[in-house]
């Protein structure tokens, strides 16, 4: 069976339905008490951290700020204590960003160019391999971890041989290289999966009157597929972005420390239990680290559900 | 007392009214067909029938009993749907049954309307079977026999055969015809398609933007459409409509026909119109199909006003049963139908004539009829 | 549909002998493929097999090569009955069951009323759909700080209720070692379950308008409608959804952590806690490969055959 995003999208346009009053009554509360049910942990996270300490620790935390300060906000960025360094989560973002971009525009363009080998360029077992790729999606990343600790470890003995005879470690051993290795291997079988569907429903007749034409392989791809693919670059690069920026995982187990991603420095605030929990900046910090992908949720709301769909039915 | 009577009905959704005012009845054992083009009202028209949509004011009866306010299985109708509507995740069967069961009706009681409407309509042996394996033949027969089981007192057929391609939808026309004159049940049929008006309906209505443009049987729609619409949408190829001027006074009134580099065509007004309405120098729109204009020999014996004159033929084609032959006049383009063995050949002048017992005169500010 | 490069227009097109340069050309799609399924090949599929491979050593702090056998899975075994007191295993099991089980049904039944809620064609979905999924966008680690503050008994929702004049009322499960795990499956289903509703209601949108109206003719009431026709429709979506709930349940990690901190006393455990303590914490690398081992098989035992039907039935 499948399902579209735009089928989401597209509300139907049928008769308003002839329900009782008391019925909408029912069915309307019942969304706005969802909607308040989902909407509340987030503003009282924006409210506490708004907050000075004392309010939060004497009072009620659906209470509205009385004394409105961004004190918190500014100790979240510059100077609260992320294990033992304390200069604000600042540098973490930028570790963050510094791993994300390449790692998505990477993943995504070579699954780009694998759905169109996969769809355009069939060849006997390209079901195969694409189920392998598939599967890759699902696996727990506990069953890799330990390999790929050994084989980051060896990177990095590689890189400071490297960098004893030439003076550059040449990015060997460095964890935001690591990092930006690890998703892209794993985020390999995700964005394939979405341009293969994708390219499959282009149609090959335009393929065919290219090579007709004399097009090779890649003018093809360049010329052809990839100006119509505006659509599902954007879903593919906002999910992987999503991911990779959210991950938490494979941050805190191969670039610990200073070179740490933002994920992992947000839970060693909250969790760093030196004394005063400072309930503000923890969630000024929260609040920091989840902007960017609500930015992206809220300004391309649409792609973001059709990624989700997307990832959700295969085949 | 009319099993279907629709009076003054109007819908309006916001501020746009979808159907104008239709009053149309239908009397027991009668197949009307609703027809017109795509987004004429024929479905809502269909629907508001059924209790499916609502109206917005007038009235709809059925076996004289007012039933706007009924919901839809309260009504005694059964339907039929484009794309039949079957319960995927139920057996034939079970679809057939599925509206005896939300009545209650007992389950012996059931499969035996079963049996006997799979046995009418020969789908005994797909009982057992899912929609999903059957052909769109057999999903269209499962279909009318949901209908045919609730043996309701008007069936609807909204489009039912558009799904299916051309020659299974001759096949299924000819049993829905066959069905409606066995049974005889009351049925309101919707298509596009005016050959299946024309061959299903003991009644037409054909509908446009909402509004009724003629109500009759196929005869007298084809025939003596009231207006242009009606003339020009019904029958295949369409009706030549030509613009024509009157001449003359009384007892020598004339409709002429221009044409470039020929002299132009004198009619006699035809029979069927209403001469007191043509004033000298008058415009007119002359209507005639092209089954009508034949040549000297070919033309229908028993006519009792025909008109002949002479033109350039243009193009020639050869249908296998007829010939099309077009020429020009009053700066359009005239069909012809002719014998498939016509010696006609392209850029020959020929010898034409009119049937003018079939003409037909329309006035070209009201479209009406004259 | 799709066909590989037509032999006859190739044929055509290039002349009548397939030289070298014809040759390549023709394995071109492949060898672009290749990379990312090397890539795939080793870093999931060898990573898996290393993994597997050191569940049968006896590696501590470092990989060993010396053979056991099953020795590892015999002591997971034997721990999975060991109750009084319980295994670290014991519980990640126990827990497991809960979480999982809790965090499916709950994702599916909350899902699927919001999805049947919104589908009654009501006004302002544009605003209550986004709200139900805006907490996709958000780390787990940000959406457990976000519910380890709101359920907090001292400034949260106890405290809250406290202030509303209920004085008796008590929730400290967060802090509780033996609810913890619940608060996780809060914070679970209050993120993903507007996914399931988004997968829901657009199931829900592509069913037939027409089937809808059949029912209506036949007398169908609206509950009757929904129970013997929608949903029954929709059981592909059911099963699609159940599946990325199990995997997701299984694969958990990031939530557990930052919903209860530093785990105290391990109640909430996790297989994924679990493999990660006894890997990189407690140096028994092979018995946390084994665990990992024992994650895999159970997603691989859920999305083999699922993927497999999946891809089958679209050619």
């Amino acid at each position: 069976m499948t399902i579209t995003a735009d089928a989401l999208a597209a509300a139907p346009s049928r008769e308003p339905a002839r329900h009782s009053t008391t019925t909408r009554v029912i069915i309307y509360g019942l969304l706005i008490i969802f909607a308040i049910v989902y909407l509340m942990p987030l503003v009282v996270m924006v409210m506490t951290s708004l907050k000075p300490l004392d309010e939060i620790t004497g009072g009620n935390m659906f209470y509205f700020p009385h004394d409105l300060t961004f004190a918190p906000w500014k100790k979240a960025w510059g100077t609260a204590c992320v294990g033992l360094t304390c200069g604000g989560i600042k540098g973490y973002v930028w570790n963050s960003v510094k791993m994300v971009v390449p790692a998505v525009l990477i993943s995504t363009l070579l699954g780009a160019l694998n759905g169109y080998v996969l769809t355009k360029w069939r060849f006997p077992g390209h079901k195969l391999v694409f189920g392998m790729m598939l599967f890759a999606c699902f696996i727990p990343f506990q069953s890799v971890l330990i390999p790929m600790a050994t084989i980051l470890g060896k990177l990095g003995a590689f890189g400071r041989t490297l960098t004893d005879a030439t003076g550059f470690s040449w990015g060997f051993g460095n964890p935001t290289v690591n990092l930006v290795l690890v998703h892209v291997v794993y985020g390999l079988g995700f964005t394939t999966l979405f341009f293969r569907n994708y390219y499959e429903t282009f149609p090959t007749e335009l393929v065919k009157a290219a090579q007709i034409d004399g097009a090779s392989f890649f003018q093809i791809f360049r010329r052809i597929l990839l100006p119509n693919s505006a659509p599902i670059f954007i879903v593919t690069v906002i999910y992987q972005f999503t991911n990779i920026w959210n991950d938490f995982l494979f941050g805190s187990t191969f670039a610990a420390g200073d070179s740490s991603p933002m994920t992992v420095a947000l839970y060693n605030i909250v969790n760093t239990s030196t004394g005063v929990i400072e309930y503000n900046v923890n969630m000024a910090a929260a609040i920091i680290a989840a902007a960017p992908t609500l930015l992206v949720y809220i300004l391309a709301g649409r792609y973001f559900v059709r990624g989700l769909m997307a990832g959700a039915v295969k085949g | 007392m009319a099993t279907l009577e629709i009076s003054g009905l109007r819908k309006r959704f916001g501020s746009l009214e979808i159907l104008k005012g239709i009053d149309i009845s239908l009397e027991k054992g009668g197949f009307l067909v609703l027809v017109g083009p795509s987004g004429c009202g024929k479905s809502t028209l269909l629907n508001t029938i059924a209790g499916l949509e609502s109206i917005s004011s007038g009235e709809v009866r059925i076996g004289g009993q007012i039933v706007n306010d009924l919901h839809p299985s309260k009504r005694d109708i059964a339907m039929v749907f484009q794309s039949y509507a079957l319960y995927p995740n139920m057996s034939v069967a079970e679809n057939i049954a599925f509206g005896m069961e939300m009545r209650g009706v007992p389950k012996a009681e059931r499969e035996k309307a079963v049996a006997a409407v799979a046995k009418t309509l020969q789908i005994e042996h797909l009982l057992s079977r899912r929609p999903s394996q059957l052909s769109g033949g057999q999903r269209q027969r499962v279909a009318m026999g949901r209908a045919l089981v609730r043996q309701p007192r008007v069936f609807l057929f909204d489009e039912p055969l558009s799904n299916l391609d051309a020659k299974l939808r001759v096949d299924m026309r000819v049993e829905i015809k066959r069905l409606h004159q066995q049974t005889g049940t009351t049925i309101v049929y919707v298509t596009h398609d005016q050959i299946e008006a024309m061959t299903l309906a003991t009644k037409i209505a054909v509908l446009k933007d909402g509004e009724l443009q003629q109500v009759g049987t196929p005869y007298e729609i084809y025939n003596s459409p009231s207006n242009l619409f009606v003339a020009d949408f019904m029958g295949s190829p369409a009706m030549n409509l030509l613009e024509a001027r009157v001449t003359g006074v009384n007892g020598a009134r004339r409709v002429v026909l221009e044409r470039n580099d020929h002299p132009p065509i004198l009619l006699p007004v035809p029979a069927n119109a209403d001469a007191t309405k043509l004033a000298d120098g008058a415009k007119v729109i002359f209507g005639i199909r092209p089954e009508a204009v034949n040549d000297k020999e070919s033309v229908d014996r028993n006519a009792k006003s025909v008109a002949t004159f002479d033109a350039k033929v243009e193009i020639v084609e050869p249908a296998g049963s007829d010939t099309f032959v077009v020429t020009h006049a009053a700066g359009k383009e005239l069909t012809a139908r002719m014998r498939a063995d016509s010696q006609v050949r392209v850029g020959e002048s020929h010898t034409f004539a009119f049937n003018l017992d079939k003409a037909v005169l329309f006035d070209p500010e009201t479209s009406r009829r004259i | 549909m799709t066909t590989a490069i037509d032999p006859i227009v190739a044929y055509a097109v290039r002349g009548p002998r397939p030289g070298l340069k014809e040759r390549f050309r023709d394995w071109l799609p492949r060898l672009v493929l290749a990379p990312s399924f090397a890539l795939v090949l080793f870093f999931v599929y060898g990573f898996n097999l290393w993994t597997l491979l050191l569940s049968f050593t006896n590696s501590k702090a470092f990989t060993s090569f010396h053979f056991i056998g099953w020795a590892n899975y015999a002591k997971l075994w034997n721990w999975t009955f060991q109750t009084d007191p319980p295994s670290n295993w014991y519980t990640a099991l126990v827990n497991m069951v809960l979480f999982g089980g809790l965090y499916v049904i709950f994702c599916l039944v909350l899902g699927l009323a919001l999805a049947i809620l919104l589908d009654q064609k009501i006004r302002g979905e544009g605003i209550l759909r986004p709200i139900y999924l805006y907490p996709l966008a958000l780390s787990f680690i940000v959406t457990g700080t976000a519910w380890k503050l709101f359920l907090d008994p001292r400034i949260g929702l106890e405290r809250a209720v406290h202030d509303l004049g209920w004085t008796s009322f008590h929730f400290d499960w967060v802090v509780n070692p033996q609810m913890m795990i619940y608060c996780v499956a809060i914070a679970g289903v209050w993120q993903t379950s507007g996914f399931v509703m988004a997968m829901f209601l657009a199931a829900l949108r592509g069913i037939d308008g027409e089937i809808l109206k059949a029912a209506q003719i036949d007398g169908a009431s609206a509950y009757a409608t929904y129970r013997r026709i929608v949903i029954p429709i929709m059981r592909p979506v059911f099963m699609s959804a159940l599946i990325i709930l199990t995997h997701m349940a299984i694969k958990s990690y990031d939530l557990v952590l930052s919903v209860t901190g530093k785990n105290p006393g391990g109640a909430a455990e996790l297989p994924s806690t679990f493999m990660y303590s006894y890997t990189f914490t407690r140096n028994q690398m092979a018995v946390g490969s084994a665990s990992a081992i024992i994650m895999l098989m159970t997603i691989a035992a859920i999305m083999v055959p699922y993927l497999y039907s999946e891809l089958r039935e679209k050619r």
